[in-house]
């Protein structure tokens, strides 16, 4: 029987693109709409392929043989009771109702908790930590912004349906779409080529002129000042996204922050006595000033260049303080392009629940948070924890070598749909749901605001969600720390035991401190 | 001349081959083909001396890895190496943080040499070279 679902929401990146029409024919997804190129791989054949982990399976002797589900929770729970510092790592391709009770978890076990946030936008959350964010739902940027600014990101590769949804080519009830215009760029420019492709076949020895380094920056088009909407992008390389807007801006690597400086004192009408920041002359950033300044509604959405980039958070700091002041004279807002689809969210929920929104620590028993203590890299280099639990994330293919070598020395349990990266290198590993495709959930788009994502498929028999997983470790954990309890309560070792729980905080940090 | 070696700043980040790549699984030949790759300037690979595809070894304080050279074409970025994010990027980046959490994947010197003559590793292979499992 098939069966067409509409509004189903795409879980890939923080777009959460809500207007996805899925073909289910057999309880399988054949046909996909409106999404992008990301979404149809993941949503019409990634989830289905040959890569899906469909049993449990513990390491003994080396290799990953097939278990049952109680063997391998018990198997987890051992693990997580007995390590003096577990970390509990991953969430944001989790519903938010798992990382609700990864709380209650990390509560339990007195352990660290971080999300992928610490190696994507944790220095955008401190920056807004810092100096608080002027910012706006997507909607409102849709609908109202006529300058889109891009810094540091690549949505086109990133988020590709951002440009098309929320900024520059999508029909705003007040400011029209730029696609047309695009396309007229688009064939000027195809024709332009056939020109300089017919001229170079006339020249016998042709060579490309070289360039000097000052002259990578273009200067800014007549089209920049015209009515409508304007798209302008800031990166270190010419990206797509760079391609489609109206101006690109090159910068010098790790220069953002000189940038951001110089735009500063250029809005607040100040003067500058050198002639090029950060690789870009003064007078272009003149121009680029006044085309923020003369806007009616600015948008800044910033990515993962500034946050990774030398400087980290004061990067974004400085992006947050130059729209503070262009507030002065205009309306502008900015916005972290979040990645993972739930990493929001899982910011969200650990936020309300702990108040800190990753980089969490428990060994005292009350929740703390201190990004460069807490956070997984930092615990992880230092070797502090003896047992890690990633669920809903491949650390395997994203963190450092150094990281990832130290996590493996103590043992690893993976909550994942497939065989990524760390679930080939878990010692327990624990087959889930889709979330988004055969579970329903809550998740927080970029802009925080909370979309209900739908189910359209039954998961393959005996596939338990990640929530339920996760659960079932806590009961686990709780059974096996009770008997614990009553075992050391036998032998009237109570005392000691409660002392050595409170004393769990690593002990490289000790030594540093003292 | 064509040079022996060349010192580029790295930037790793995404491209819509990998994120393609990665959601039809991390062992797919898509995600081989978008991910164990490095993208340089074309006139940055004429100085190596290579042809577009050819084997590189790309090394950094805290790591080397093999990898293919791809020319970067949507415009100029002399002087920079683009790895798209994965295992074959992160086995060259490091463990510092500058105290925040975050580790050091982009913005930092890395040697790009010719490697005609060593393999591109696949994930498992890589995996079980650098981790042992």
């Amino acid at each position: 029987m098939t069966k067409v679902i509409g509004s189903v929401v795409c879980t890939i990146c923080g777009c959460l693109c809500d207007d996805l029409e899925v073909t289910v024919e057999n309880n399988e997804i054949i046909k996909m709409k409106n999404g992008c190129a990301v979404c149809e791989a993941k949503m019409v054949h990634g989830y289905k392929s040959e890569e899906r982990i469909l049993k449990p399976h513990i390491r003994k002797n080396g290799k990953l043989v097939p278990v049952t589900i109680d063997e391998a929770i018990h198997e987890a729970a051992q693990i997580l009771t007995d390590a003096k510092y577990p970390l509990l790592f991953g969430w944001t391709s989790s519903a938010s109702e798992t990382q609700h009770v990864g709380v209650e978890l990390a509560e339990e076990l007195g352990s660290a908790l971080d999300n992928c946030c610490s190696v994507c936008h944790g220095p955008s959350v401190m920056a807004t930590q810092e100096i608080g964010i002027p910012t706006a739902t997507l909607g409102q940027i849709r609908h109202r912004a006529d300058l889109i600014i891009y810094w540091a990101c690549n949505p086109w590769s990133s988020h590709p349906r951002h440009v098309e949804r929320y900024t520059a080519f999508t029909e705003g009830r007040f400011e029209k779409s730029e696609f047309k215009e695009y396309v007229q760029k688009l064939k000027a420019k195809a024709s332009q080529k056939k020109v300089a492709a017919a001229i170079r076949r006339t020249q016998v020895r042709y060579q490309s002129p070289s360039r000097p380094k000052s002259a990578l920056v273009e200067a800014p088009p007549q089209t920049l000042a015209k009515e409508g909407r304007k798209m302008v992008v800031f990166d270190v390389m010419k990206t797509m996204t760079a391609e489609v807007a109206d101006y690109f801006v090159q910068v010098e690597p790790n220069r953002d922050y000189e940038i951001f400086g110089a735009l500063r004192c250029l809005v607040n009408d100040q003067e500058l006595d050198v002639d090029t920041v950060g690789g870009v002359p003064v007078d272009y950033l003149k121009e680029i000033a006044d085309v923020m300044v003369n806007a009616e509604f600015g948008a800044i959405f910033f990515g993962l260049g500034l946050t990774q980039s030398i400087g980290r958070f004061r990067n974004v700091e400085l992006a947050i303080a130059l729209t503070r002041d262009l507030n002065r004279k205009t309306k502008f807002v900015v916005s972290p392009m979040r990645g993972h689809f739930n990493v929001t969210g899982a910011n969200t929920v650990f936020a309300w629940q702990t108040g800190y929104p990753f980089a969490l620590d428990f060994s005292q028993g009350y929740p703390q948070y201190n990004p460069g203590e807490f956070t997984a890299i930092d615990l992880l280099r230092r070797g502090d924890n003896d047992a890690t639990l990633v669920i809903s994330a491949d650390p395997g293919a994203h963190f450092p070598k150094g990281a990832l070598q130290n996590m493996l020395k103590y043992p690893l349990i993976t909550i994942n749909p497939d065989w990524n990266a760390i679930s080939r290198l878990g010692d327990v590993v624990f087959p889930t749901q889709w979330c988004g495709i055969e579970q329903a959930g809550t998740a927080y788009r970029m802009d925080s605001v909370a979309i209900t994502l739908k189910k359209v498929v039954e998961a393959p028999k005996g596939v338990p969600s990640d929530e339920e997983i996760v659960r079932r470790i806590l009961e686990e954990v709780r059974v096996i720390k009770a008997k614990k309890t009553a075992t050391d309560a036998a032998d009237g070792n109570v005392s000691q035991e409660m002392v050595g729980s409170k004393k769990r905080r690593s002990k490289s940090i000790e030594k540093e401190m003292y | 001349m064509v040079e022996q070696k060349l010192s580029v700043t790295l930037i790793t980040g995404r491209t819509i081959d990998q994120g393609v790549g990665k959601e039809l699984g991390k062992g797919s030949s898509e995600y081989f083909d978008s991910v164990a790759v490095c993208f340089l300037d074309p006139v940055d690979i004429k100085k190596l001396g290579l042809k577009n595809g050819a084997n590189v070894q790309v090394t950094s304080p805290y790591g080397s890895v093999v990898v293919k050279v791809k020319k970067y074409t949507h415009g100029t970025m002399s002087g920079m190496v683009f790895m798209p994010c994965g295992l074959w990027a992160n086995v060259i980046c490091g463990t510092d943080t500058d105290s925040i959490g975050m580790p050091t994947f982009r913005g930092f010197t890395v040697e790009v040499e010719p490697a005609p003559d060593k393999p591109v590793l696949t994930l498992d292979e890589l995996l079980k070279q650098e981790f042992g499992k």
